[in-house]
């Protein structure tokens, strides 16, 4: 989008005859579809990912977990809940401010995990709400956009001397200190859009293990996060509907390869492996206990900022049982989400007595439909 | 003029000290009383859902009367506690929360039970209800710490003596077996 816009702007720069117009309509052009993106985002994104608004009745545990989240980080509003009819797992978290946010989890991702895993990632998503790491990562992309641009202009004033304007240069040969710092500037603008980008990186890298953190504090139970991670990553399906600019805020790296290389600078998510193995070896529940498990794991220094390290060690949950009392296995849990996915679409289902599930379409007009199995016939 | 200056400084500067600190303390007191509110509204949703749940058990569950019973009595025990003290009223939904985990490890032995629809909703609601109940006593928890950091610690425990901010009282679990999980033993 960057470039397009450099594109956009050059065109502008020649209409008018001027470089420093082109750079000025840039950088407008840019925070425009920034802001854009800041109010819109959500709505946009939802729309894009054709994510489906669910209701308490719809899936009620799914809108029970995002509630539980809700109370344990003390935000004041549930977030809207939104399920994306896509095999891949993913979920993530939209909205500019905790009071008008979103959560969104892939059919996928809702029927593989458990209720305990569930509270994981909804855990996740919601610190993302709460740190307000939308509005953070909205504000590093405009910058990061500014950067990139001035860098260009910047390239282009050195060696043309002005875009568009068909002057030629008219003082010729400067002496030795203008060579110098013509060279130190050069190695600035070449050098300068590919740091922000990884300062980009690195700070929604960063926010990915606070929210890590924060989910193990709000659940007090980190291996559920840890135990979701694992089943995220062993599925080699890739979200459709994602993009470079949105992909801060799910709770995986959408675009993540296999075999990539493990502290990747490149990435918007930290290695997967790395997260599972931090939220294991947690030897409680607090940023403090989150903070040092990562140290031990990564060495170095900690990951959370210092002002919020103030708790000790808080007490982990009691290990769950697996396979608790009322705990839907895979089978069931994918049987209900196809359910609430048909219904979300307008279908009616009937259960017929021979164990047959009629699914009938929204613009079916009959009366009454007859089982293909047994060959009941059934009031719609 | 120049005292005059010194002057209005100080004050100026013990004027933004008493604003931030006394509105800081105000926030978290709110943010306690808003997390009691939360506390509140689970337990009273935990009280209606438990007729419903002996309701729709009881035609199944006919050799557990007694376990049934004690869901019941403590369910009345806790509502009559609701309007006493922190301390009193925790030991009693400790002893409902109790007195469910007993009903819902013995559901295991009735299979008819565990496939009934209507059960399984109220059980999904009451798994939810105890998570809600634990989440909004541990923030309520976390909140009440903060706030009697503040009112203890240098500098703002200075404003929150002047305006007669108390320390506020945390919401414990009496009961130790709350705290462990239920045991499901499948042998009879």
């Amino acid at each position: 989008m960057g470039a397009l816009l450099i594109l956009v702007g050059y065109f502008l720069g020649l209409a008018f005859d001027s470089a420093i117009a082109g750079l000025v309509i840039a950088v407008l052009v840019w925070v425009v579809l920034s802001l854009v993106a800041y109010f819109q985002g959500d709505s946009i994104l939802l729309g894009m990912s054709r994510a489906k608004k669910i209701k308490p009745d719809d899936h009620p545990r799914l809108y029970n977990v995002v509630e539980e989240m809700k109370i344990a980080s003390g935000l004041e509003k549930v977030p809207d809940i939104y399920i994306i009819d896509d095999p891949a797992l993913n979920a993530f978290a939209t909205g500019r401010d905790p009071n008008r946010a979103s959560v969104a989890i892939t059919s996928g991702l809702l029927q593989k995990l458990n209720r305990d895993e569930l509270q994981g990632v909804m855990a996740h998503e919601i610190s993302h709400v709460r740190n307000r790491d939308v509005l953070l990562m909205a504000m590093c992309s405009v910058l990061l956009g500014t950067i990139v641009i001035l860098a260009y202009y910047g390239s282009r004033f050195l060696f043309l001397g002005g875009t568009g304007s068909r002057r030629s240069s008219s003082s010729k040969g400067g002496g030795q200190g203008q060579i110098i710092i013509l060279v130190v500037a050069l190695v600035f603008i070449i050098l300068a859009p590919i740091f922000a980008q990884l300062i980009y990186f690195a700070i929604s890298r960063k926010r990915e293990y606070l929210a890590d953190a924060s989910s193990a504090l709000y659940t007090r139970y980190p291996e559920g996060l840890a135990s979701a991670l694992e089943k995220l990553a062993a599925s080699p399906e890739q979200l459709k509907s994602a993009n470079q600019a949105t992909a801060p805020m799910y709770i995986i790296n959408p675009f993540r390869k296999k075999g990539l290389k493990a502290s990747d600078l490149t990435s918007t998510h930290p290695p997967v492996s790395e997260r599972i193995r931090i939220l294991r070896a947690m030897a409680g529940a607090s940023f403090n206990n989150y903070d040092q498990a990562y140290r031990h794991v990564h060495g170095g220094k900690g990951v959370i900022a210092v002002a919020s390290l103030a708790a000790e060690t808080i007490p982990i949950a009691t290990v769950k049982l697996e396979g608790e009392a009322g705990e839907l296995d895979e089978v069931q849990r994918a049987r209900e989400t196809s359910d609430v996915m048909w219904r979300l679409s307008n279908y009616r289902t009937i259960a017929c007595d021979c164990g047959a599930r009629l699914r009938v379409p929204p613009n079916f007009k009959e009366p009454q439909i007859k089982c293909p199995h047994c060959g009941r016939t059934h009031q719609v | 003029m120049i005292p005059g200056i010194i002057i209005g400084v100080v004050v100026v500067v013990v004027g933004i000290f008493l604003w931030a600190n006394y509105n800081g303390l105000v926030r978290l007191r709110n943010q306690v009383k808003n997390a009691w509110a939360q506390i509140d509204v689970q337990l009273k949703r935990r009280y209606d859902l438990i007729p419903n749940l002996v309701e729709t058990v009881k035609g199944y569950m006919k050799h557990e009367r007694e376990t049934l019973e004690a869901v019941t009595k403590a369910r009345n025990l806790a509502q009559q506690a609701s309007s006493a003290g922190a301390g009193e009223r925790a030991k009693a939904e400790g002893e409902l929360s109790s007195a469910l985990s007993r009903l819902l490890a013995v559901v295991e032995r009735y299979p008819d039970l565990k496939a009934n629809q209507n059960f399984l909703a109220l059980q999904e609601e009451l798994t939810s209800t105890e998570n809600k109940i634990s989440f909004s006593r541990q923030f309520y928890n976390d909140s009440v710490l903060k706030y009697n950091n503040q009112t203890h610690m240098v500098p703002s425990n200075i404003v929150a003596s002047m305006f007669g901010f108390k320390a506020g009282e945390f919401f414990e679990v009496t009961l130790a077996a709350e705290r462990e999980a239920p045991k499901v033993s499948f042998t009879q």
